[in-house]
């Protein structure tokens, strides 16, 4: 039976914004808008969110962007943190809009640094798995053997993992969330929003044009990309507490792999590798939240 | 220590915290180089003691200081950073940033050798490859100077809406210690008054500040900072002599100049040579030579009106540069040389590349060379600088 999710648009985020048709990034940004709310400033970098919030004279977002350099957008959140703070404007959100390029790559060194200063930051990651805005390289978030632009016989090394790395900064909270979840993302923003310091939540966005998707997709592998286990839902706080949000793993990788273009070149024996690696991780997962249940 | 309003010992660094401490910056994003870091923790020290109350944030790169410079000042904070050499060359592609998104940071650059091969040695070829990048550039010479030239600084940026640098050299002005007078906060705070501008990032007024524009928009925005930089040059001489006239003694504008009444040699440079040239042209002067010294301190925007009224007619003009662009020569040398071009009563400009890697120049090198350089002629028009 179908479920109603639970969504007050208070108009944060306006239509001609500037996505591909079906873009579910644009879903993501409409329901991080209008939870955060008015009181906030939003951070972009090149990324396809710069696009999605549209050119000079116009803005899809009704809070003030301050778009930034590729590398700094950790950088620039923390100098308008600090500028807030020092008028007595702490109530005021300072977040994010990046893409996987400027956050695991480009900009990691900000971010590592924003991290370890704790600074009040909300900050969130696009995770199209590739430098999809500018036609679709390989990022370090770019999964193992998913071809590109750059890597067209797949990618040889693995995704990085920017969940445990940001974990092992002791990074208040962390939380991996998709545009196929909303009623999941609406709740981590929430609970972010009541937590001081530095908190990043990892949204993963299947690119339509760069995964090689029909329009319509996007919520579909979303959901799937879970369900495979390919891209747990949790949460881990102050780099100790881990959450899994989804218990278990109901769908062959393959399910999810052979949907997408970008993996078309596969062999059931490379999908055999993937699945492995897949349960791998999803056992080390379940090892850390074990402890907590 | 409380040398507020008093005349105290300072080095050239000191003097820039002092000064910063008195303009009441509420962000300061700065990260450690040597010959800088005695300014980081002079404020980090200020901050402990509870005798500022700036915002100081300690990120990872001096790309990242600059990054948080440019958007706390765009969120309305005062905003100073500090740095140096390679920081600064790190910071060069958001130094063009900070000027085309109008933000007023204030900045001390220590000029000091540019790696490879490694050297820590006065050199102002780090600040002088940043000119093209939108930013004023202030070169003081003495640790007063610099101190006069951080609080007049906060006033023309916030008045512009540019970044302002100032570049004093490693060592002879960073770390030498001299008599300074620290000017009393209450001067200070009537000369300037708190940071509000005109346009911030505020939720109240949802704009958006730096996203893609069309072709018309982008070129429209560099004649703005053009305009700016015109302005930024009829401001420092009236800034200067308002501060003259706060603190009872002489500041100087875009250019000062010492003994050239009746010279007709004059040397043109920056920063701490000038103290050398001084005591070369009084030697000289001693021996009957009509001989001065115009020292550039506002290097952006160049105060190219200003040389041509004050050196048209003489005979010579010898230009000192402490930096080197490989191809072309001496920075300064080029920019006299342009500026002078083609005017009546255009005086002969020779180039020297004097204390380039931080070598030392004496006065007694210099006037040496002004009594060798001989009676004008043919070869004073010469192209190319001379290695001293």
């Amino acid at each position: 039976m179908a479920k109603t999710i639970e969504f007050h648009d208070e108009g944060l985020f306006h239509s001609g914004h500037a996505a591909c048709p079906g873009c579910v990034e644009a879903l993501a940004i409409r329901v991080i808008a209008n939870r955060i709310g008015r009181n906030a400033v939003a951070v972009v970098p090149p990324s396809c969110s710069a696009v999605i919030v549209g050119p000079h004279p116009n803005s899809a977002l009704d809070i003030p962007v301050y778009h930034t350099s590729l590398e700094s957008s950790a950088a620039s959140a923390s100098g308008i943190r600090r500028a807030l703070n020092a008028s007595d404007r702490r109530d005021t959100e300072v977040i994010v809009l990046a893409g996987d390029g400027g956050t695991y790559d480009i900009g990691f060194q900000a971010l590592s640094s924003a991290v370890e200063r704790n600074e009040d930051i909300l900050y969130f990651c696009f995770d199209n798995e590739g430098y999809m805005n500018t036609g679709g390289q390989k990022s370090s978030s770019t999964p193992w053997l998913a071809a590109t632009g750059s890597t067209p016989r797949g990618k040889p090394s693995k995704k990085k993992n920017l969940v445990e790395i940001l974990a092992a900064h002791g990074i208040p909270y962390v939380a991996t969330a998709t545009p196929g979840h909303l009623d999941d993302l609406g709740r981590k923003i929430d609970k972010a929003m009541t937590i001081d310091g530095m908190r990043m939540i990892i949204i993963l966005i299947p690119c339509l044009d760069g995964w090689g998707l029909a329009d319509d997709v996007g919520v579909t592998m979303a959901r799937l990309a879970v369900e495979c286990g390919i891209f747990p839902l949790y949460e881990v706080e102050q780099g100790r507490t881990y959450t899994l949000n989804r218990q278990s793993k109901t769908l062959p990788v393959g399910e999810y792999l052979k949907k997408q273009k970008r993996y078309r070149h596969l062999n059931e024996a490379q999908i055999g590798l993937i699945q492995a690696e897949v349960d791998e991780d999803w056992m080390r997962l379940l090892e850390k939240t074990g402890s907590r249940r | 220590m409380n040398a507020a309003g008093q005349r105290t010992l300072l080095t050239g660094n000191q003097a820039v915290a002092w000064a910063v401490r008195l303009c009441r910056p509420q962000v300061i994003p700065v990260y450690p180089i040597t010959p800088q870091t005695p300014i980081l923790e002079q404020i980090s020290a200020f901050s402990a003691a509870g005798e500022m109350t700036a915002e100081i944030l300690t990120p990872e790169s001096e790309h990242s200081a600059i990054a948080a410079s440019i958007a706390a000042s765009l969120t309305g904070a005062r905003v100073f950073t500090a740095t140096s050499s390679q920081g600064l060359l790190l910071m060069h592609e958001l130094l063009h940033w900070a000027a085309g998104v109008r933000s007023a940071v204030v900045m001390c650059n220590v000029n000091r050798t540019v790696a490879s091969p490694w050297g820590f040695w006065p050199d102002q070829t780090d600040s002088l490859a940043q000119r093209d990048t939108g930013w004023i550039q202030w070169y003081t010479e003495s640790a007063q100077e610099s101190l006069d030239a951080v609080i007049m600084a906060f006033r023309l940026a916030e008045g512009v809406n540019l970044p302002v640098m100032i570049c004093h050299d490693a060592f002879y002005v960073s770390h030498a210690l001299e008599t300074v007078i620290v000017p009393g906060q209450a001067a200070v705070d009537r000369f300037l008054p708190a940071y509000s501008p005109r346009f911030n990032i505020d939720p109240a007024a949802a704009r958006s500040v730096g996203s893609n524009v069309d072709q018309t928009t982008y070129r429209r925005a560099r004649k703005d900072i053009g305009a700016a930089m015109t302005e930024a040059g009829v401001m420092t001489d009236a800034i200067a002599a308002e501060w003259s006239g706060l603190t009872g003694r002489d500041q100087h504008g875009a250019v000062e100049i010492y003994r050239c009444e009746d010279a007709e040699q004059v040397f043109v440079t920056m920063g701490s040579l000038c103290g050398t040239v001084r005591e070369a042209v009084d030697s000289l002067r001693g021996q009957g030579h009509r001989i001065g010294l115009l020292k550039v301190r506002q290097f952006r925007p160049f105060p190219g009106d200003q040389l041509r009224g004050l050196l048209r007619g003489r005979e010579r003009v010898m230009v000192l540069d402490r930096n080197y662009s490989p191809g072309n020569g001496g920075i300064l040398h080029q920019e006299a040389r342009a500026a002078l071009y083609g005017m009546q009563g255009q005086p002969a400009v020779l180039g020297y590349l004097a204390g380039v890697g931080g070598v030392n120049v004496t006065p007694a090198d210099l006037v040496r060379m002004a009594i060798e350089s001989g009676p004008v002629g043919q070869d004073d028009n010469k192209f190319t600088s001379v290695w001293l």
